[in-house]
């Protein structure tokens, strides 16, 4: 609690709503995603999970190729998986605390009586999920880069690429995640798929376990409007350097289109998020559902 | 925008809510259900102010108006001079809410934790927090149970917390939505007790309570409102209230049994000329009938009615009203009794 206290005792945070709900709520998020299991069990959760879900894929994928682990298929694949664990955390995250808040802690009538930004709560409590997919991330790419010779040199990481697509692709997936959890604001049944279900339809559109190339013409224009397909391509390129080029869906982009197309999602997405918000707590205030326990 | 000291601390105008409540099937029209309808109210500042009805009456409804969960229907709301459906980050500064019979919190938090974490939320800096959380928990006596998590606390325990954390923002304006609720004797005195001597540390503050304890609303309200079916019965203090009944004579009989139950309603004891309202409490064997009375001549008819009936008098007392009395005269049934009806659907059952 020190260090948040210190962070919120700046005169800064202390006069602005919108920072100090957001570092009261990472505060919160954190201690949600890290206390319900002690330090051991937590930190098995954290790795094993998402390595048993990327190795049911590499087992698929050796068995099909018959282990062709230096194919760039194959880092294509395991880098967008290990990837797309963030995609999830985050988008399904912010959904899972206004269901959190509700059914579970039944903390939503005294949140929404508060005087605090309900905007910046909900990225706030996106937050510790995101770190904690952000660790998942990593040791998913270590143990690859460990076990499965996965291409990825720290030499020839493009560095100033990873860090600027990361910030604006995850600033785009948090608003992606807010627009879902307003969108669980407005609903009294079936809230519970939401994120799951964006989540999941998007896994197969944006070239996370495949590229775009494999979709007929038609169904590649989802994948297109999608900004988690320019945001893994620009993590590829960055990580992976040239082995990228063997795949040719997105090859017409430069770099720098990649990182203009991300930042224009991110500002859109910004911008609709907000706006979207304000319409779902007003369509929940006048349903009545901002506090309501289905249940369920 | 500050408030003016002459401003009332809650106005309602016209206020109406209807729910539309939407069938098992997608196709089926939503059904309109009226919660709030024409409710016109002002609670000056410093005033406790006590809501009573029954169930489904509106009380939460009306609540979660003023506190800016729902929105109204029509009319409006004020809080503090602010329009409820416009300023709502203005009005949830000064106010704040306790749900009796909760079991919310964020049960992985310790009870100071939970404290602390709403108190930065109101906008409390850390020293005063921690100073004002720890006075409240030691009043309350939760001091032994400061680091422990709130999972693990008993559900008046984790009502106490809660009740802290309404008041640790030091609110101008607290809504207690059925604060005893849940607890037992000794604690439900004590929050009754804390309330009673904030409002008094702190005079210009105003506290809106639903309860459905009589005693309780008598004992701390100044002024009651009776609502039920959404709309607003009665306005007055406690006892003004009781004095409407001065007029009328109330009585309690104990009987056993109460008898057959007449296959008319005419000839239940609603029905004897002179009654205005009866309301029945089975209790240890025994039948308590509860009768409000035009007069006092129409005693005779009820006991002929009871002798028809086969059941026997045990005792009868003619008694001060109380504001019970004055709930069912106003809505035709008690708060936690059954109305005669039921009890003669419930003797009907038993002799089955």
């Amino acid at each position: 609690m020190t260090i948040s206290q210190r962070i919120l005792d700046l005169p800064l945070v202390r006069r602005s709503d919108a920072l100090r709900t957001f570092v009261v709520a990472t505060w919160l998020g954190w201690q949600i995603e890290s206390n319900w299991a002690d330090p051991f069990l937590f930190a098995v959760y954290s790795i094993v999970r998402p390595l048993a879900g990327v190795l049911i894929l590499v087992v698929m994928y050796a068995v099909i190729t018959a282990s062709a682990f230096e194919d760039p298929t194959f880092a294509y694949i395991y880098v967008g998986n290990a990837l797309y664990i963030l995609v999830g955390m985050v988008i399904t995250g912010v959904s899972w605390a206004i269901i959190d808040d509700r059914e579970h802690y039944r903390v939503a009538k005294n949140i929404f009586t508060a005087p605090l930004n309900g905007y910046t709560y909900l990225f706030g409590r996106g937050v510790a999920r995101l770190i904690i997919g952000s660790v998942s991330v990593l040791i998913t790419l270590g143990f690859g880069i460990f076990f499965f010779g996965l291409p990825i040199r720290l030499s020839a990481i493009d560095w100033p690429l990873l860090l600027v697509s990361s910030v604006l692709g995850l600033t785009a997936l948090a608003c992606l995640g807010l627009i879902m959890g307003a969108w669980t604001l407005t609903m009294a049944r079936h809230f519970w798929s939401v994120g799951d279900a964006v989540a999941g339809a998007m896994y197969l559109f944006s070239g996370a376990i495949f590229p775009l190339s494999v979709l007929p013409v038609w169904l590649r224009w989802i994948g297109f409007l999608l900004p988690v397909t320019y945001w893994l391509e620009a993590m590829r390129r960055a990580l992976l350097g040239d082995e990228v080029a063997s795949f040719d869906t997105l090859a017409f982009l430069s770099n720098q289109a990649l990182v203009a197309i991300l930042a224009g999602f991110a500002v859109v997405l910004f911008v609709v998020s907000a706006y979207f918000y304000r319409w779902a707590l007003h369509t929940s205030k006048e349903k009545g559902l901002l506090d309501m326990e289905s249940g369920y | 925008m500050p408030s003016m000291p002459e401003t009332p601390a809650i106005v309602t105008e016209n206020l109406g809510r209807i729910y539309k409540i939407r069938g098992p099937k997608r196709k089926d029209d939503p059904k309109e259900v009226i919660a709030l309808e024409g409710v016109n109210l002002s609670i000056p500042r410093g005033q406790v102010f006590g809501l009573l009805g029954p169930n489904g009456a509106g009380k939460t409804t009306l609540i979660k108006i003023l506190t800016t969960l729902l929105l109204p229907s029509s009319g409006r709301a004020l809080v503090d001079g602010l329009d409820v459906a416009v300023h709502t980050q203005e009005i949830r500064r000064r106010i704040a809410m306790v749900s009796g019979g909760e079991t919310s919190g964020y049960g992985l938090l310790t009870v100071e934790e939970n404290l602390w974490m709403f108190a930065r939320f109101y906008g409390l800096d850390s020293k005063v927090a921690r100073q004002r959380i720890d006075e409240m928990i030691h009043v309350v006596g939760l001091d032994e149970k400061r680091r422990t998590k709130i999972s693990d606390l008993s559900t008046g325990l984790r009502q106490k917390m809660n009740f802290i954390r309404g008041f640790v923002s030091d609110p101008d304006v607290v809504f207690l939505d059925e604060p005893t609720l849940g607890l037992d004797v000794a604690a439900a005195r004590q929050v009754r007790d804390y309330v009673l001597t904030w409002m008094r540390q702190h005079p210009d503050r105003t506290l809106l309570l639903t309860t459905h304890y009589m005693a309780e609303a008598d004992e701390m309200c100044d002024r009651l409102g009776i609502i039920d079916k959404g709309k607003l019965l009665a306005l007055d203090t406690p006892s003004n209230l009781k004095r409407r009944l001065a007029k009328e004579t109330v009585y309690s009989l104990k009987v056993a049994p109460l008898g057959n139950r007449p296959v008319d309603r005419a000839d239940m004891i609603e029905g004897v000329s002179g009654v205005r309202q009866a309301t029945v409490v089975e209790q240890d064997g025994l039948t308590e009938l509860n009768l409000i009375l035009d007069e006092d001549d129409a005693l005779s008819g009820v006991l002929d009615h009871l002798h028809r009936r086969g059941s026997a008098l045990l005792a009868l007392e003619k008694r001060v009203p109380t504001l019970e009395d004055v709930f069912v005269d106003l809505v035709g049934r008690g708060l936690d009794v059954d109305t005669s009806q039921r009890a003669d659907d419930q003797a009907a059952e038993g002799s089955a």
